[in-house]
């Protein structure tokens, strides 16, 4: 065992507190600012604990519509993002999976053609080619509709090099043994390969899920109509400091709607998502 | 049930190897063919090319009179057996056993029925709701071999499958699996580099070396007879004995003239070490001839020991098996003898036999 | 041997042609656009364009706008890497050392992550606004003329804030997980050679986790440049006076606000240039990791 200060530990803990203080704090004071009246919120300080309002705030933003974000109720931009979200990360996992498959399952003629077509894709962030990809949309007829939303986000490497590297781990002999139990392609995907990678799908779902819902440049731009627009966007859209009407309590209540679906995605999730974050960055 | 015919079957890799150059073979119905080698002989090739998980460079396969060439692994009536047993680690052993069956429609109470029987036959029936995980090595071994039970296919293949296991367990299941086939009289096929466990299987045993067969034949006819130098010293240990002939050799030699006089340059003798005796205060038999040596080691082995020694200016190193223990320092000058109807006779050059033992 | 495949011939194609698909229409299509659009030239009222070939880059380039783009990204950059690594070793190391609660502590930590760019600059410009920031009221009573809105030093000081506090989780994660792998027996052979506590980290433990921190730091360099879109536009919208316009931001100013297309498009594509040559780093470094094992 080795000698540790006596200080040591606590100071450890105390340190992990101050932390978690600095973590957690802005969320906490939004979520304090959420329960208060917005009189009480513009006139600062603000007081550390929650307020009286949590009902009647929160009821209005999920039930009423809010005014300047064109009336739409906080409820539909919740459903919007979480289409947006499962979109990306189901899509990304379903093309990625099945491309992931071709490439290591099988022997093609242009096999390595196609692996490096889509591995170029990962060093491409979307925000760097906005403009014409936003062109592409227009001319597809894409803008606020759900496709729109998804579809250029699903297009990236990660997720395919990930499955590929996991594949590779695969003994051969198990395919073999497939082929020999009369088991074709399509079965053996089915009753063994997905299985297999049931772990790998759920540790890249937390992290496609938190990278659709947290999107920001991309819904900006393809939604005009305010009933597709996403939490984030919105959100943002209700925010002006020039302006004396901006409806701060709702504001708040928004922001912490914003935060906590993902928040509970990623806490409840955690075991996968730690692995899944650390190995795709492999 | 069936046999399996291999005719003139050649493997030549995309880049130009060839792994298999030109094997004939004729596996008769019901009968235990074991193919060994040393690693790189291309016998593991060949049982997949058997299997269909290699295509067929040249040459046909038939499997039962039906030539398989095109065929799919499934389609060709074999089942196999992994060296790491390739089980589906997510599903239970039973769905394992299972799996094969239901993929080919086969009635769900007869699946029932045969794994069921697979089970008590390989004595695995309490643990077909575990997974493979959750098993020992051996465990393993037997749920790969009843995976290949149930199907009961014309065939069964086996690549290398004890290869995995502890000295130990490898014995038991190598005796289990040879009653097992036996028992149910399914032609076989088996790939090994381990010469011993060649030896106590097969019904017929095939040599290879880079890609040709060496001998093919009975356990006792490869050992008594081997057909060339490279059989001769892999089958057996330690490995037969080799003596080149050089000009001077003769005269080193003791014994028998006849024999010594029969012992022409060019060509290299075999011993096995059980066919040599150490020469006491009895003296050499007529019929024997006997080389000096020089102990270099003592090994033993329990029963008995084997005497290293090395001779004359050759170096030729030669061990000589006796009863029980002796014991000898290194540097020990020794008579070591053997009768001439025990030697074999080889070219040196082709290393082929040239004839029988007198 | 080589590995076992099916060999189903037309099957792989099928199986690739999603995936090959939206990347030729979203991403390919796209990215050659904007390499055309960067050679092309409109005139004012857009009813003209024509070919220019580099002179897009040379405008860009020797544009002084860009050029303070430019000093502001590395600014951001560096800065929010710096804050966001410091503070997760920090707290990393102190993970290290307690026993009881880490995953709690984990768990509280990690947070953050889930918490999109652009509503973590909210969070913080609700701390920090002038007009109703519990903390902007806290700094002015105490004498300092706090106004990030009209700042753009304050503006930069709070981007980095928000973008660094973002980041502490995903850093804490891989520093956690470098750590934890290190070799217990090294550790104790310095504690045996008498190294004590702060001495073993900076000698052992610092120089074996050296790669995860190069890594992260190009990880929080990207971050830094791209992923941080959100935060820039919501807390500042680039200003004030330009003092927090990124180069990320620009693209969008200027090919949507200020419908320079060609500008946008040559931008677009040194963006692309920096990209790739961080990726190609990234990789250099994921080579040596396989190295050394």
């Amino acid at each position: 065992m080795i000698e540790r200060s006596p200080l040591g530990r606590p100071l450890a803990h105390l340190l992990l507190i101050v932390g978690i203080l600095i973590v957690a704090f802005p969320i906490y004071y939004t979520f304090t600012a959420s329960t208060q009246t917005i009189q009480t919120i513009l006139r600062p300080p603000l007081p550390l604990t929650p307020g009286s309002e949590f009902a009647n705030n929160y009821g209005e933003a999920l039930f009423g519509g809010i005014g300047r974000i064109g009336g739409v109720g906080v409820g539909t931009l919740l459903f919007n993002t979480t289409v947006m979200a499962l979109g990306v990360a189901c899509g990304k996992i379903a093309i990625s999976i099945l491309s992931a498959f071709a490439i290591v399952f099988f022997r093609f003629p242009l096999r390595m053609v196609f692996f490096w077509l889509i591995f170029i894709t990962l060093m491409l962030p979307v925000e760097v080619r906005i403009l014409p990809t936003y062109k592409v949309m227009v001319d597809l007829g894409l803008i606020d509709t759900y496709a729109g939303l998804i579809l250029p986000l699903i297009a990236s490497a990660t997720a395919t090099l990930l499955f590929r590297q996991f594949f590779m781990t695969i003994p051969g002999e198990l395919v073999e043994a497939a082929r020999i139990d009369a088991a074709g392609p399509m079965r053996f995907f089915r009753d063994i390969l997905l299985p297999l990678s049931k772990t790998n799908i759920a540790a890249l779902f937390v992290i496609l899920f938190i990278y659709g819902w947290t999107q920001y440049l991309w819904p900006l731009l393809v939604t005009n109509n305010n009933q597709m627009n996403t939490i984030v966007i919105a959100l943002k859209k209700m925010v002006s400091f020039a302006d004396a009407d901006t409806p701060w309590h709702l504001v708040m209540v928004t922001a912490i709607l914003a935060i906590v679906p993902p928040v509970l995605v990623v806490v409840l999730m955690q075991r996968w998502f730690v692995r899944g974050l650390v190995e795709t960055e492999k | 049930m069936a046999g399996i015919e291999l005719k003139d079957v050649r493997k030549v890799y995309a880049g130009g190897v060839e792994a298999v150059k030109g094997v004939s073979l004729d596996v008769q119905d019901g009968h235990f063919v074991v193919l060994v080698g040393p690693s790189g002989c291309g016998k593991s090739t060949l049982l997949r090319m058997v299997a269909g998980l290699e295509s067929i460079t040249s040459g046909t396969i038939a499997i039962g009179g039906r030539t398989v060439n095109e065929l799919e692994p499934a389609e060709r009536d074999i089942a196999m057996v992994f060296q790491n047993y390739a089980l589906y680690p997510h599903m239970t052993v039973r769905r394992n056993l299972e799996y094969g069956l239901r993929n080919r429609r086969i009635p769900s109470d007869e699946i029932t029925r045969r794994v069921n029987e697979a089970a008590a036959i390989l004595e695995i029936a309490p643990l077909l709701d575990r997974k493979p995980g959750q098993l020992s090595g051996g465990q393993r071994q037997r749920v790969a071999m009843g995976r290949a039970i149930v199907r009961e296919p014309a065939a069964f293949l086996f690549d290398e499958p004890l290869s995995n296991l502890d000295a130990k367990l490898r014995v038991q299941m190598r005796a289990e699996i040879r009653s097992l086939q036996r028992r149910l009289g399914t032609t076989s096929l088996y790939v090994t580099h381990d010469q011993l466990e060649a030896m106590t299987l097969a019904d017929q045993l095939v040599v290879l070396s880079a890609g040709h067969i060496e001998q093919a034949g009975s356990p006792m006819e490869i050992y008594e007879r081997p057909a060339t130098l490279f059989v001769a010293t892999f089958i057996g240990s330690p490995a037969m004995n080799l003596l080149p002939i050089e000009p001077e050799t003769a005269s080193q030699l003791a014994g028998s003239s006849a024999v010594r006089d029969s012992l022409s340059v060019g060509t290299t003798i075999g011993i096995r070490p059980e066919h040599m005796r150490l020469v006491g205060d009895e003296g050499i038999q007529d019929d024997e001839i006997a080389a000096d040596l020089v102990v270099t080691g003592v090994e033993l082995v329990g029963a008995e020991s084997y005497v290293y020694g090395v001779f004359g200016a050759q170096k030729a190193e030669i061990a000589v098996r006796v009863p029980g223990y002796r014991h000898f320092d290194g540097g020990t000058p020794i008579r070591a003898a053997a009768g001439a109807t025990s030697l074999h006779r080889f070219d040196s050059k082709t290393g082929l036999r040239l004839d029988s033992p007198v | 041997m080589p590995r076992a495949v099916f060999p189903n011939r037309i099957l792989p194609y099928a199986l690739l042609a999603p995936q090959v698909a939206i990347t030729l229409v979203f991403f390919y299509w796209p990215a050659s656009q904007a390499l055309y659009q960067s050679t092309l030239r409109q005139d004012p009222f857009g009813l003209k364009t024509r070919f220019v070939g580099l002179e897009n880059f040379e405008a860009v380039l020797s544009d002084p706008s860009y050029l303070n783009a430019i000093e502001t990204t590395l600014i951001f950059s560096l800065a929010t890497a710096a804050l966001a690594m410091a503070l997760a070793l920090l707290f990393a190391s102190a993970a290290e050392k307690v026993i009881a609660g880490k995953g709690l502590y984990r768990t509280l930590m990690i947070w953050p992550y889930a918490v999109a760019p652009a509503v973590a600059g909210l969070l913080w410009l609700f701390m920090f606004n002038p007009t109703m920031g519990t903390f902007a009221y806290i700094l002015r009573r105490s004498g300092i003329p706090w106004d990030p809105l009209l700042d753009g030093n304050q503006a930069m000081l709070l981007v980095i804030f928000a973008a660094a506090w973002k980041q502490i989780s995903y850093n804490f994660l891989f520093f956690v997980a470098a750590m934890q792998s290190i070799p217990r027996s090294l550790i104790e052979a310095a504690a045996i050679d008498g190294a004590r506590s702060t001495k073993r980290f900076w000698t052992i433990v610092f120089p074996l986790i050296a790669p995860t921190t190069f890594f992260l730091l190009v990880v929080n360099t990207v971050y830094a440049f791209f992923d941080t879109f959100g935060i820039i536009d919501a807390v500042t919208a680039g200003g004030p006076a330009k003092a927090t316009e990124t180069l990320v931001y620009k693209v969008y100013n200027d090919g949507f606000v200020n419908l320079d297309l060609g500008g946008s498009a040559a931008q677009s594509v040194i963006l692309m240039a920096i990209v790739i040559a961080l990726t190609a780093i990234q990789f250099r470094y994921v080579e040596r990791k396989v190295h050394y094992g």
